[in-house]
């Protein structure tokens, strides 16, 4: 999965940014120093053939379990004519080379990948294939059109001629790179679309061979903890490592920006000495700081709210009117490999090893930090034991950086897991009032929405928040699929020093459980089928219509439920991509139970299908985590909760079914990694309201049903 | 101290109260143990002390002396065991960071049950956290290990 923006929102933040950022992917004729220093043929920065057979892709996205490596190989390989099982991929450097074109720079969030590199991997494979045949071509002294590729080889039927790839690596690294090569037609495709291609990571997965950041070992490495302040904008006031420096295998402590760290032989040293080390803390202005406090701060902070987008005329309408305001908690990502990061900080250079979706991010803080420029600064991006958006933050990697630095070594700082749920950077705390008048035929005539959350881009896209507008704020509020005649939106900052981060579908995975419940609270009142009356607001846009339908088909919506079941359907959309889903849903232990999960996707183009149910699913899951149980809690300033126990997940026997239909489309191909959070927990709601008819509009479900 | 891990001994100078996990990890460097809370709540530690599943994380290496520690790397040789197959077979990682975990909890349930029911795969493997979501495609891949056991 990946986490940033939605589709809507990369246009605000590409008009935004200007064409400064927005960056075309540039295809040097040279390759980079690390692909040239190499054996083979590299015609661009993505594709390496080496004499003897095999394939290098480069990879530029973080893999964090999306797939991204496999897509990557998938384009390139599909293009090149090769198969998958002699394509090897390596993670990018960061290089201007491999920019992101949404981003500008080495970064993997927003469900983009797809988007950003369907076309710039299949021309790079397309172009290496074209050289080969080429260069094979030549050698035979026959036209390249008359020869054919599959498998590795170039072949010249009518001579009966024959040439591997790694037989022809040095002719083609000869040849001038052609600036356009033809792409195959989508008819073509061997690989993209087809569901038995199988992943190029997971070999390494079921053997313990694959390498994540946690993992990192290089010579002379030694292991930090840091203790950090435990209210937020607290700081360090005294220490006393005494007691700590007598731990066994305790090497060092030493003050750095964001607490005092423990330096030891080992990750478990380090930590004992953190028990052993006693810090006075300033607690700072939020010593007294409380969820409570918050919400009601929230709520008070709606009239004040600002304009941000309308359409129509709201106060000429009339009708009946229906008021509901709905509340979500702060949120913790906990990727199941705990935050963390390597570096070496030398007089000469700077080496970052990180489990990150931020490379470029990475070297930005390298260079910060040490004080050299960036081609001293190199960033090692590892496999990602989950990312969820909350490796788009690199506060392990500055404090990797900085104890590095002051101990002259190489340094892996690994937080616990109570540093890592009471030191994220949270998914927004947000009230959401909504009102919405129906005209005299029960149809939807007005819709006002207000949002109230903290905003993530004022400290990580600052060029994005203006007037204390957040436009991210608004997703799943302000880009709705519906037409609806008259509209408002409005948003209000709330900042109260809780640090906020991107969390898999972010502000959607919260406002879209306002809207699409108070869509079913409409239908309701209109004494409308919840699927008909999104339906008619939905005439104008076929893949929203296609969604709904297909999941409403798939599950038999509607259809006769045993005793104490019901069913909840909510659309959703990310990343350019719709989905619309079906909870089948019961009430056990004053919580929801939910049995099956029924979903239709429309992601345009297909990579990977099978890539596409695992990770549907799988966001499925995790919005259920966040919707069933999920709650950071603040109280005198500092998080309540601590480890699995108190900051509770989706285990096995919670864990439903969830059957991912695709709807075809020959779309561009857009989104999948975050699309299933945002619909399951209204999905989850109005199924609850046909139970027991109450209108659940606090989350988690276990605070509203207790 | 002297460690039996994967079939070698490994002699490691450290305190008898230092979790298993970490001298697996730091001291041995078997790093395919994973570490998830610290606390037995997750699962991504686990390995296999003399055949049974353990949390390693809160396993004090001195429980260990003597025993036959199993990690990851050492349930096959060659990603041979049949729930390597299976895992392969059913595409299950994701992100990947809790297989480990999950291989070797799966693979002391099948030592000890060769055909479990659902009931018993859902009751052995719910103390492993998967946030992937990969929980359906697991209990595929144990059936399906399971059965090619049975059928060998």
């Amino acid at each position: 999965m990946s986490t940033t923006f939605s589709r809507g929102s990369f246009i605000r933040l590409t008009s935004a940014l200007g064409a400064g950022l927005a960056l075309g992917v540039q295809m040097p004729a040279r390759a980079t120093p690390e692909a040239a220093a190499d054996a083979g043929f590299a015609p661009n920065v993505w594709v390496r053939v080496a004499p003897d057979e095999s394939v290098t892709i480069y990879v530029s996205k973080a893999e964090m379990g999306q797939g991204v490596a496999t897509g990557f190989c998938t384009l390139a390989s599909e293009e090149l004519d090769v198969p998958l099982d002699r394509v090897n991929y390596v993670f990018a450097p960061v290089s201007k080379a491999y920019a992101d074109p949404i981003f500008g720079d080495i970064t993997t969030g927003g469900s983009t990948s797809m988007l950003s590199f369907f076309l710039p991997l299949r021309k790079a494979g397309a172009t290496a294939r074209a050289m080969l045949v080429q260069a094979a071509a030549a050698g035979w002294g026959v036209a390249p059109g008359e020869c054919t590729t599959a498998n590795g080889v170039v072949t010249h039927a009518a001579s009966q001629r024959h040439a591997t790839y790694g037989s022809l690596t040095a002719a083609a690294a000869a040849l001038p790179v052609p600036a356009d090569v033809a792409l195959k037609d989508p008819g073509a495709f061997t690989l993209i679309g087809k569901k038995s291609v199988q992943r190029v990571d997971v070999p390494a997965k079921v053997n313990g061979t694959a390498k994540f950041g946690i993992d990192v070992n290089v010579p002379e490495m030694v292991y930090a903890s840091v203790e950090k302040p435990p209210v937020f904008g607290g700081t360090v006031a005294s220490f006393d490592a005494s007691a700590a420096k007598k731990v066994h295998g305790v090497l060092d402590v030493v003050q750095i920006s964001s607490g005092v760290a423990v330096v030891a032989t080992n990750t478990w040293a380090a930590k004992q000495g953190r028990e052993a080390l006693k810090v006075a803390w300033h607690d700072g202005p939020n010593a007294n700081l409380s969820s409570e406090e918050l919400f009601a701060d929230a709520r008070a902070l709606v009239p004040r709210a600002k304009l941000t987008g309308s359409k129509g005329n709201v106060a000429a309408v009339t009708g009946r009117t229906l008021h509901a305001t709905y509340q979500g908690p702060f949120l913790a990502h906990a990727t199941m490999e705990p935050v963390n990061a390597t570096a070496h900080v030398r007089a000469d250079g700077v080496d970052v090893w990180a489990p990150t979706q931020v490379a470029s991010r990475c070297q930005s803080s390298a260079m910060r930090i040490s004080g050299l420029p960036a081609d001293r600064c190199s960033v090692h991006t590892t496999l990602l034991g989950g990312g969820f958006g909350r490796k788009l933050e690199v506060d392990a990697v500055e404090d990797a950086l900085e104890v590095s630095k002051a101990v002259g070594k190489p340094v892996k700082v690994t937080y616990t897991r109570e540093d890592d749920v009471q030191h994220d950077f949270y998914r927004p705390s947000s009230v959401n009032v909504v009102s919405g008048t129906l005209g005299d035929a029960g149809n939807l005539v007005s819709l006002v929405h207000t949002v109230v959350a903290p905003s993530i881009s004022r400290r990580w896209l600052p060029v994005l928040y203006k007037d204390g507008i957040d436009p991210l704020a608004l997703d799943g509020v302000a880009n709705v699929a519906y037409a609806v005649p008259n509209t408002e939106v409005r948003y209000a900052e709330q900042e109260r020093g809780i640090p906020v981060g991107f969390m898999r579908a972010p502000a959607a995975n919260f406002n879209t459980f306002a809207t699409e419940s108070f869509m079913d609270e409409l239908a309701h009142a209109a004494g409308k089928d919840p699927v008909a009356f999104r339906l008619a607001l939905l005439s104008h846009d076929p893949r929203a219509t296609g969604v709904l339908q297909a999941v409403a088909a798939k599950a038999a919506y509607g259809k006769q439920m045993p005793a104490g079941r019901a069913q909840g359907i909510a659309l959703g959309l990310w990343g350019g991509s719709y989905g619309a889903l079906v909870a089948d849903v019961s009430l056990q232990d004053k919580n929801v139970k939910v049995h099956h999960v029924t979903i239709a996707v429309d992601c345009g183009t297909v990579v990977n299908p099978d890539i596409v149910q695992t990770q549907v699913s799988g966001a499925v899951l995790y919005g259920l985590a966040m919707a069933r149980t999920g709650k950071i809690t603040i109280k005198n300033g500092r998080v309540e909760q601590h480890n699995f126990y108190d900051y509770t997940v989706l285990r096995h026997d919670d864990a439903p079914r969830v059957d991912v239909t695709i709807v075809a489309s020959s779309a561009k191909p857009t989104g999948i990694g975050e699309l299933g959070v945002p619909p399951i927990a209204p999905a989850i709601g109005n199924a609850v309201f046909k139970l027991n008819g109450k209108r659940i509009r606090t989350l988690p479900f276990s605070d509203a049903l207790a | 101290m002297i460690l039996h891990i994967n079939g070698a001994e490994h002699p490691v100078d450290v305190p008898s109260d230092m979790p298993l996990l970490w001298v697996i990890r730091d001291v041995v460097g078997f790093t395919g143990t994973k570490f998830g809370c610290g606390v037995a709540q997750c699962g991504a530690c686990t390995v296999h002390l003399d055949g049974h599943a353990i949390r390693s994380c809160i396993t004090p290496v001195a429980d260990a002396a003597g025993k036959h520690v199993t990690t990851i790397e050492g349930l096959s040789p060659d990603s041979s065991h049949p729930l390597q197959k299976a895992w392969i077979s059913q595409q299950v990682p994701q992100c990947g960071y809790c297989q480990s975990g999950q291989i070797m909890q799966a693979a002391s349930l099948l030592a000890h049950t060769p055909k479990p029911s659902d009931a018993q795969i859902a009751e052995t493997m719910n103390g492993n956290i998967c946030r992937c979501g990969c929980y359906s495609r697991i209990a595929d891949a144990i059936r399906v290990a399971a059965n090619e056991g049975a059928n060998a």
